[in-house]
């Protein structure tokens, strides 16, 4: 620095936290969880092309076949046939489609809400934080699959509204992050100075607070998406979810409980697994995330 | 103390408050509620005498004052279904879901409280690694999946337990170890952390300092210690099990809290869906205010913060 600069160029700071984005590139990359969620996108793109039928439309004489490499199954059906003579591979195929689109969907709506909140709450403080607050200690204290379900009786299935409801209910979980975040951020020099040098508040809040706590926001997002993804399913599941006859694997599960007690395991166990390996490949990324994005996180 | 404790009691009755109006603001301004109060298929001079019953045409303001009286009486409406008020309904399944809860919490605390010890004394060895396979796969299996596997092995393949139902302790097993799992991933977790930030207390290495035996630091001074975070979200985890059942009460046929829930979706039902969810929801801000003023008596430190 200049001796003839007295104060320094207020320029929007990021902090160079210890192993910043550069630390991505290093070794360890959580191969696998990345691998089975890109496929998983490539197979929601591409369901059209993948599946080999129509996943809503099946022939009753074709009820429970079971999948291909057991006696009395097909080639035409790989993976079985379900309850009502569907098939369960272009089921599942498009299934993806679904828990995908939800999930990332729900994860950035409440994520843009919650980071918005939390930064207006933390940053203006006062009445506006007690309000954002109170508010979303009591959504918090509900217990988020009951609410969930709750939202859902009173506006009904739909894939969009199920968009909604997850987003309403848990944006709370990135305003209580954001906003303590937001509450040790106002106090660096770097917010100070660009108080000194007369930025609005609006300006402080975009070009300072927001970009410093988009890493919490990410990691936490990731974090979420399994969660969102399993409250999805949930309430498939219980039939408050996405309507049937749409191909989501929640909703799999539930159909799948007709041929249960009869053996049918190919309809309980294969929608569970791949909802599983979303959520544990989202889980895996989202842990590995926190470690090297956001160390302040890991004692969350 | 006292401050501490009545402060903390407005806050619970604000969060009370704020709980009833989004429940009562959900309801009314995402559309009619007639419709959702009114049983299905109902003939239109009934909804209309309904809509007239509940002075749907009164203000919003009033309509909640009346909404809130109904509440301090223990009125929330009555169940379609079952023809009975549903508070009863609600206090009559609520036994089974503590008696479901109770299990599922003993298990999660046998399972999560000693592998969390184990991971912690011996850490980043295969025990460590196991528990947090362990763990992991806790957090990220769907209950409802893991009930349908048990469901699949034990009772159509093996035959050996009930499928569903209640009765006997034997009906218990599969729903509360679906249940419990989740919950002993998180208590197994939150142990391990605890005991790590003992383990390298001062206390403790004083304990060691004084030549005990490793053994007895772990038991009698980390131990101790570490437990009491652990307790806490445990009596936490005990409300929040009972709400988050649904599924797996669902799945297994479980008469309890949950299931009444469920019931109250697919017979469209909606007073004990909305009292199922404004109940659950007093209970967790009455036991957050509890632990709260128990940890206050306890600790000093925390009555003079803030």
């Amino acid at each position: 620095m200049s001796d003839s600069r007295v104060l320094p160029a207020i320029q929007a700071e990021v902090l160079p936290l210890p192993g910043r984005w550069s630390g991505l590139r290093s070794g360890n990359l959580p191969v696998l969880p990345i691998a089975i969620l890109g496929i998983l996108i490539l197979t929601a793109i591409f369901a059209d092309v993948l599946a080999p039928s129509d996943p809503e439309v099946g022939t009753l004489t074709d009820r429970f076949k079971p999948p291909a490499w057991i006696e009395g199954g097909s080639r035409a059906h790989l993976l079985g046939t379900d309850h009502v003579g569907r098939d369960v591979l272009s089921r599942l195929i498009f299934g993806a489609r679904v828990s995908i689109v939800v999930g990332f969907l729900a994860v950035i709506v409440a994520g843009a809400i919650g980071t918005t909140l939390g930064i207006l709450s933390g940053y203006l403080g006062g009445w506006v934080d007690q309000v954002i607050m109170r508010l979303t200690d009591t959504w918090l204290a509900l217990p988020a699959l009951t609410f969930a379900i709750f939202l859902a009786a009173v506006v009904g299935p739909s894939v969009m509204n199920i968009v909604i409801i997850l987003s309403a209910v848990y944006w709370t979980r990135y305003a209580r992050v954001i906003r303590g975040e937001v509450l040790s951020l106002r106090e660096r020099d770097f917010v100070r100075l660009a108080v000194v040098a007369g930025c609005s508040k609006w300006t402080i809040m975009r070009r300072h607070i927001l970009p410093n706590v988009l890493n919490s926001s990410i990691v936490l997002a990731t974090l979420m998406l399994g969660v969102v993804i399993v409250t999805e399913a949930s309430l498939s599941f219980l039939g408050v979810g996405v309507p049937p006859p749409k191909p989501a694997w929640g909703l799999m599960l539930a159909d799948g409980k007709k041929g249960l007690m009869a053996g049918y395991w190919w309809l309980t166990v294969l929608p569970g697994l791949c909802i599983v390996l979303m959520v544990l490949s989202a889980n895996l990324l989202g842990d590995w995330l926190r470690v090297k994005l956001d160390p302040q996180l890991r004692q969350l | 103390m006292r401050r501490f404790i009545l402060r903390r009691m407005g806050y619970a009755a604000l969060s009370l408050l704020l709980l009833s109006l989004t429940i009562f603001l959900f309801v009314r301004l995402t559309g009619d509620p007639t419709v959702l109060l009114v049983e299905p298929g109902a003939a239109k001079g009934d909804v209309e005498a309904m809509r007239a019953r509940l002075g749907l045409d009164r203000s919003l303001i009033v309509q909640y004052g009346s909404f809130m009286a109904g509440l301090a009486r223990g009125d929330l409406g009555q169940s379609f279904y079952y023809r009975t008020p549903v508070v009863e309904l609600y206090l009559s399944r609520l036994p089974n879901s503590l008696l479901l809860a109770l299990v599922a919490m003993s298990f999660s605390l046998l399972i999560g409280i000693p592998s969390g010890i184990l991971a912690s004394v011996r850490v980043n060895t295969w025990w460590d690694s196991a528990g947090k396979l362990f763990a992991l796969l806790g957090l990220s299996l769907p209950s409802f999946w893991t009930g349908l596997l048990l469901i699949l092995f034990f009772s159509v393949y093996l035959g050996w337990l009930p499928s569903s139902g209640s009765g006997t302790p034997l009906h218990l097993l599969m729903p509360a170890f679906a249940l419990g799992w989740y919950f002993a991933a998180a208590h197994m977790r939150l142990t391990r952390s605890s005991m790590l930030e003992v383990l390298g207390s001062e206390y403790v290495k004083l304990a060691r300092l004084k030549g005990l035996p490793e053994a007895l630091v772990i038991a009698k001074h980390a131990f101790k210690n570490a437990l009491i975070p652990v307790l806490t979200l445990a009596g936490i985890n005990l409300v929040i099990m009972v709400n988050v059942a649904v599924v797996v009460e669902t799945v297994f046929a479980w008469p309890g809290v949950g299931r009444l829930l469920y019931e109250g979706i697919a017979f469209r039902d909606f007073p004990v869906v909305q009292a199922t969810v404004l109940l659950g929801g007093m209970m967790i801000v009455v036991v957050n205010l509890m632990i709260d003023v128990l940890y206050a008596v306890i600790d000093p430190r925390i009555r003079y913060e803030r």
